[in-house]
């Protein structure tokens, strides 16, 4: 139940006083309380949800910020990783890697 | 899907251990406190990639495994009522009780619903309105804001046939038992994304800060729990015992006001029995004496059911971590996912259940055969 899965905001409306949408996570549609987030949201926005509920807004910026971080420490460490390779003694390469 | 692919993919996850790698200049013991998280990294093996730099250490962060036995055998004996509609998580049906489950109950003529969020319950009382619609509400502050909003809305829309029978625990003060216990050996933890997402992260400030240990806000994909676990080992190398966040694409340090505005409104602090580990104060939810109404227990006069769990299951030490689910002596031959002992084997967030469907093969074997 603690599995929360980020979705797409399609339809933000209201239920008897409760602010719900339609929530696709790819693919798969669900009805979503937005209760907790709809100061912030828009349709298209993603959330993550837990249990028919938005928990969390997923700041996209901030989403693809880390991701282009990530992707530049990985392209920098293989080159590392070359290097280092390339030094190590064959004892120090046993060690298992991955 | 947007979000989720980028997180898994291997050639970050490979970079990741190999930094893991050359900044541990010892084994440092880290807890991910999620059973969520313990499920990723046991699936993909991500434990035995960093074997020599870091021993994960699975945490009590399973709601379905810390529920205690007599909530539900509470749940049991409402589910066979006449008048009573049970409704509950899919994942509670197989979480044994002191004689059988909720699917057992539900054979023998209980009526037993699975429902996505709280809200259907209540929609399932307004739908129902001569019979008692009762939902479990079990989990950590993830599931919280949902359960606190299903009672909101029953008063809000004048539902009286509508009640909880609360199990609610919260993550900082099973950290400090933990931490407090004299075999604890977690230098260490992952915190748990979405209970952050809801409550942010300033409650783990004065935990890292007054027991020295780092503590970092973690997402749940592969690259998401590498990352996580870097910057523990790049703090505990450095000697510092910060709170840092991981996941900053969700979790901000103040979290969602409005859910915890109306976990307020809605709970307020109890002392709380986790299953396996024993009565933690101030450690679980319950309703405020505003929504007594709601309260199942109080309802169908419950409140005093008190019972012993099985001798033979050691779940408590594998929630503490001070025991790994395949040293059990039970594990995968007394108990096993049809036939489970306890919680943790039968939740899919439950760390003997990870053990059992991704590594009886390889290290168990021998007892899983």
């Amino acid at each position: 139940m603690c599995l929360g899965n980020p979705g797409r905001i399609l339809d933000p409306r209201d239920d008897r006083g409760l602010p719900v949408g339609t929530v696709d996570f790819g693919g798969v549609r669900r009805e979503v309380c937005l209760a907790y987030v709809d100061e912030q949201v828009q349709p298209g926005d993603y959330v993550v949800v837990h249990v028919g509920f938005a928990i969390s807004k997923v700041d996209e910026e901030e989403a693809r910020r880390t991701f282009a971080i990530l992707k530049e420490m990985s392209q920098l460490e293989e080159l590392d990783w070359i290097g280092e390779v390339a030094d190590r003694s064959l004892d120090e390469m046993e060690r298992p890697l991955s | 899907m947007r979000y989720l692919s980028e997180y898994r993919d291997p050639a970050l996850a490979k970079a990741l251990l190999a930094r893991i790698r050359s900044v541990a200049t010892r084994r440092w013991v880290l807890m991910e406190v999620c059973g969520g998280q313990t499920h990723t990294i046991v699936k993909q093996g991500l434990d035995e990639l960093l074997a020599g730099a870091v021993e994960m250490v699975h945490g009590p962060g399973c709601p379905v495994c810390v529920t205690p036995l007599e909530q539900i055998d509470k749940a049991h004996r409402l589910a066979l009522r006449d008048d009573v509609i049970f409704t509950s998580f899919g994942d509670m049906l197989r979480v044994p009780g002191s004689e059988c489950d909720l699917l057992a109950v539900k054979a023998r003529g209980g009526t037993v619903r699975v429902v996505y969020s709280p809200l259907d319950a209540v929609e399932l009382a307004i739908a129902n309105p001569t019979r008692q619609v009762v939902f479990f509400a079990v989990g950590f502050e993830t599931t919280a804001p949902a359960n606190a909003m299903a009672v909101w809305r029953a008063k809000q829309l004048g539902v009286k046939n509508f009640s909880l029978l609360v199990s609610h625990v919260t993550v900082p003060p099973a950290m400090r038992a933990i931490l407090d216990a004299p075999d604890n050996r977690v230098q260490g933890f992952l915190a748990a994304g979405h209970v952050c997402s809801v409550m942010g992260w300033t409650e783990y400030e004065p935990i890292a800060a007054r027991y020295g240990v780092p503590i970092v806000v973690t997402g749940f994909e592969p690259v998401d729990l590498l990352e996580g676990i870097w910057m523990a080992i790049r703090q505990l190398e450095e000697g510092r015992a910060a709170v840092e966040n991981q996941y900053v694409r969700s979790v901000s340090r103040e979290g969602t006001r409005p859910a915890q505005r109306q976990i307020e409104q809605v709970f307020e602090l109890t002392d709380r029995k986790w299953r396996g580990v024993g009565e933690i104060p101030r450690s679980g939810l319950a309703l405020r004496p505003e929504f007594a109404d709601f309260d199942a227990e109080l309802r169908f006069g419950l409140e005093s059911l008190a019972v012993d769990e099985p001798a033979e299951c050691r779940a408590g030490e594998v929630l503490r971590g001070t025991l790994k689910p395949q040293q059990c002596p039970a594990f995968g031959a007394r108990c096993t996912p049809e036939h489970p002992l306890g919680a943790p084997m039968v939740s899919a967030e439950g760390a003997c259940a990870a053990y059992y469907n991704f590594r009886r093969h390889a290290e168990g074997a021998d007892v899983a055969s």
